[in-house]
């Protein structure tokens, strides 16, 4: 534990200098404090209160047989399908970008990694498109597909590529850091003890990232659950069919329907809400995962061995101390 | 990094195939269809003054939400890193919602809020200022789901704000509004540049939140994304693509931008 | 078992790591590789042990005289001591020491009764049974070290490779743990090789040292030979402090500041420039000539606070100097910064070289 407690003092350290001896006087620091308060009441709660209020205006009866409608439950059913799919896929393929990307190092390896975030950075909309160009009518796969009977834009299939697109990066951004920063160490050592791959994979790697993997699973998760741009495009909005939660939301609202696209939106935004508390834990554990991976990682760990003259005994002091 | 450890090649063999499945292959295809339309049609496309006025709010737009989410993100930062109130952890916990929140979700409670009924419009509309349905609505859609990258961003470097900065611009005799004009602020101009960049490429390309609020009037308040669906509805997919592609390439450019920016970022924490 | 390589080479990218390294350990021995980084040790460890694959061209990995070369990692049986020891950290200590054995296929794994035996008789040996469900960092890094050992040993290697096994503990620490690690060695007899950059910790506990430099080896030889026979000027400046002149060898004799030294071990060489070594000891001190020949030199700090009194000096050339003199010596001698005292060597080391280079 050095490691952890010699951080945690130091940021005591830090701290007390900060908030001590070096602030600003009061009344900007309230006025500061109120700003923030303020601004955020407005700009994020108030948005989310709204989403509940608006659900519940008719009352609790009106909100539950809005959510009991056979259209909205279907989009219930559609998203927890398409998330139970892509989920684990993302979170597999994400271990395996992990591993070759966090573990290895090779020609290639930094433009792989410039890459991974091009399917949060391109617009969901243009996400979709590219599959309309891949899989529909007259893209490049789309007609040998229709001839063998297999329909995958505006249909669901279509809904499961795009979602898989967009969550792509999630898990493997997450890992890749801290997979690097823990080395290999560990991993070599499991190999010299007789481990297969699998059982350093299993007992030794998953275990030390396990929080961080959790995160990227719960990121991606949301992402999954809650994909629209991307989604709309490729769904074709068949009722009862195609449609997911969020454009079971957006016809409901656009037919004015308020309370029922409400109700279905409170459900996403409590799938939210979970996503928050969940990721505030998540973050404070694979942060702390990381903290131990920099203090014992391959990085750190070259100080001690950088001293080498033969006159320079071991000095106590010198020497970093490594948790 | 040793090739000891087995599996690279099966891990990197598979994750090269999905990837290509998943995300290279639509990309290659949307890349391949507009350097197949003719070049005219290309110029008569980006050229149409609706696509021009779409195109111009999306990135004027992203450019001004961005602006100010760095502005009120490092207040906000601030006043989390730096000072101790109640509910400050659940604040914190709070400002990833937009990102949390789906993006559906998002667009109907702000397009509820600022509507000229809302708890918030009907504050608004007698003082003649209309919200939903016009740019201030789609700005401020966009900094509502701009606001988490500035903030999270700006956190981790002012956390990382070395104390020992500003005692010694204390102890050189700066007075507190000196140190921070010129010691904090350049020391965080380049997470503020991070975030800027990270909030501009997340609002250009944003669709979900803006459609609700916008009322996606031609000319006046119709984003890009949007008019690559109503061209995509109207089977225009050659017209799509081009918009599509521009997308594509600032998207790319921003990658680009950030990835440089991380790079001097970390070296200059190093 | 015996350890043997031949012919190994090594190459990261551009940069030479080992060049046709060959090296035997006979079984039993606990050997050090010595030398700074960079000079190839480590990797030499990780070779033997299948961490690393030498380069193609390079001769076998010799285990008791059968080629292991092309045994995976984990089939060659060897205990490895890790310098940052890589404790799985989300294992306790018995995890940890019974990992080894855990994993091995289920024919060949003993009974959980049997495992937890083996690790309770592992975890007296390194006198940390009390520790066994603490986790690595809840330890000291002397307990972590002894952990690391102990796991080495769960799976019953047959070499132990130690890869700076002190390296990162404070000098106290150290300097217990070494004496333990050479008695435990004294006990179990396993034919062991560490990695060190540290020649007092690698003369104090090897059989035998190989000094390495720039993917070479400069040197094998017992402590004594390394320290008083160096073979190469690598050696004898790596091996702690001394005192080098330029000279000049002509027969027999070697010519050097003012001095000249009888050389018959260099009777037959030609005329050529050679480097003369002496060590600050083999320097003798006296504060007034007495009419031998001497260097004469300005003494220029005196550091008295240890066993020996340690001088720094500046000849009339300006060349440094460091000499050492008993603390008896000192408190007779009337020694003060700037004084001057006249050196006499007792015993030098000549190297000649071809005058084409310096």
């Amino acid at each position: 534990m050095a490691a952890a407690v010699v951080s945690k003092s130091h940021t005591d350290f830090r701290g007390r200098t900060s908030a001590r001896c070096l602030t600003e006087p009061w009344p900007i620091r309230l006025t500061l404090i109120l700003g923030t308060v303020l601004f955020l009441g407005l700009f994020l709660v108030l948005p989310l209160a709204a989403v509940f209020g608006q659900a519940l205006a008719k009352g609790w009866g009106a909100y539950w047989s809005a959510l009991r409608e056979p259209d909205t439950l279907s989009s219930i059913w559609l998203t927890l399908l398409t998330t139970a799919i892509c989920v684990p896929i993302g979170t597999v393929f994400g271990l395996t970008a992990a591993w070759c990307l966090g573990k290895f190092d090779f020609r290639g390896r930094k433009l792989f990694l410039a890459m991974l975030d091009l399917p949060l950075s391109v617009s969901p909309v243009v996400a979709g498109l590219m599959f309309i160009l891949v899989f529909g009518q007259h893209g490049w796969l789309g007609g040998w597909l229709e001839a063998h009977g297999v329909r995958i834009i505006f249909g669901v299939p279509g809904v499961v590529l795009v979602t898989l697109f967009v969550t792509a990066p999630y898990v493997a951004r997450e890992l890749i850091p801290l997979m690097h920063a823990q080395g290999t160490e560990a991993e070599e050592a499991a190999q010299v003890l007789g481990a297969s791959g699998w059982q350093t994979f299993w007992r030794v790697t998953l275990p030390q990232v396990k929080w961080g993997l959790l995160y990227g699973i719960i990121l991606c998760n949301a992402r999954a659950m809650g994909e629209f741009g991307a989604v709309s495009v490729v769904s074709g909005h068949i009722r009862g069919k195609t449609n997911t939660m969020p454009l079971q939301v957006e016809i409901l609202y656009n037919e004015y329907d308020f309370v029922g696209a409400f109700a279905t939106a409170s459900v996403l935004a409590g799938l939210a809400l979970v996503t928050l508390v969940l990721k505030t834990i998540l973050e404070h554990k694979a942060a702390h995962e990381m903290a131990l991976a920099q203090a014992s990682g391959p990085e750190t760990a070259e100080i001690g061995t950088s001293e080498q003259t033969s006159a320079v005994y071991g000095d106590p002091a010198s020497r970093p101390m490594r948790g | 990094m040793q090739r000891v450890l087995p599996g690279f090649g099966l891990t990197l063999g598979l994750t090269l195939l999905y990837w290509s499945l998943i995300v290279f292959l639509p990309v290659a295809a949307l890349v391949v269809r507009a350097a197949g339309i003719p070049w005219e049609q290309i110029v008569r496309t980006m050229t149409d003054p609706r696509v021009l006025a779409a195109l111009g709010l999306s990135f004027g737009g992203a450019a001004l939400a961005a602006g100010l989410d760095t502005m009120f993100g490092l207040l906000v930062a601030w006043a989390l890193v730096r000072y101790r109130f109640p509910g400050r952890r659940l604040l914190d916990a709070m400002i990833d919602l937009p990102f949390a929140l789906p993006t559906a979700v998002s667009g109907i409670a702000l397009t509820s809020l600022y509507g000229p009924n809302g708890w918030i419009g009907r504050w608004l509309e007698p003082l003649g200022i209309h919200v939903a349905y016009s740019r201030l609505g789609v700005v401020i859609a966009l900094m509502f789901i701009g606001l988490p990258f500035v903030v999270r961003t700006l956190q981790p470097a002012l956390e990382d704000l070395d104390p020992e900065l500003e005692e010694a611009a204390a102890s050189l005799g700066a007075g507190r509004w000196a140190t921070w004009q010129r010691v904090i602020l350049p020391t965080l101009r380049p997470a503020l540049l991070t975030g800027f960049t990270l909030a501009f490429a997340r609002a250009v390309g944003e669709y979900g939140t803006i459609v609700f609020i916008s009322g996606n009037l031609p000319m006046k308040t119709e984003i890009a994304p949007f008019l690559i669906v109503v061209k995509l509805e109207q089977y225009d997919y050659a017209g799509a693509a081009a918009i599509a592609v521009v997308m594509l390439a600032v998207a790319l450019l921003v990658l680009t931008a950030i990835h440089r920016l991380q790079t001097s970022y970390s070296f200059l924490r190093g | 078992m015996s350890i043997e390589v031949r012919h190994m080479s090594k190459t990261f990218g551009r940069f030479r790591v080992l060049r046709d390294v060959s090296l035997r350990v006979e079984t039993g021995e606990l050997v050090a590789l010595l030398g700074p980084s960079g000079s190839g040790k480590t990797t030499l460890l990780r070779i033997i042990a299948g961490l690393e694959q030498p380069d193609a061209g390079s001769g076998p990995i010799l285990f008791h005289d059968e080629d292991v070369a092309d045994q995976r990692v984990g089939d060659r049986r060897v205990g490895f001591v890790f310098q940052h020891y890589a404790l799985f950290r989300h294992m306790t200590v018995f995890e940890n020491v019974a990992f080894g054995l855990r994993v091995r296929p289920r024919r060949l794994r003993p009974s959980p009764r049997q495992i937890r035996e083996k690790v309770e008789q592992l975890l007296h040996l390194v006198q940390l049974d009390f520790l066994a469900d603490r986790y690595p960092h809840q330890l000291s890094g002397g307990q972590r070290q002894r952990v690391a050992l102990a796991r080495a040993l769960a799976m019953e290697p047959k070499v132990l490779l130690l890869d700076e096994p002190f390296g990162s503990l404070d000098a106290k620490v150290r300097q217990e743990l070494r004496g333990w690690l050479r008695r435990l060695h004294d006990e179990i007899r396993l034919t062991s090789v560490f990695v060190t950059h540290d020649q007092e910790e690698a003369l104090e506990l090897a059989d035998r040292v190989v000094v390495m430099n720039e993917g070479r080896i400069e040197q094998i030889g017992s402590p004594d030979e390394v320290f008083h026979q160096p073979k190469t000027e690598f050696v004898i400046s790596f091996l702690g402090q001394v005192n080098r002149f330029h000279g000049r060898l002509e027969r027999g004799k070697v010519h050097f500041a003012s001095l000249q030294w009888e050389t018959p071990e260099w009777e037959q060489a030609e005329a050529c420039p050679a480097h003369v070594f002496i060590r600050p000891h083999d320097l003798q001190v006296a504060a007034s000539s007495n009419g031998q020949p001497a260097l004469s030199a300005c003494v220029q700090h005196i550091h008295s606070a240890g066993p020996k009194v340690r001088l720094e000096l500046a000849t009339d050339g300006g060349q440094k100097l460091l000499a050492e003199i008993t603390q008896e010596q000192y408190r007779t001698e009337p020694l003060t910064v700037g004084s001057r005292v006249f050196l006499t060597p007792q015993n030098i080391k000549v190297f000649p070289y071809p005058s084409d280079s310096t």
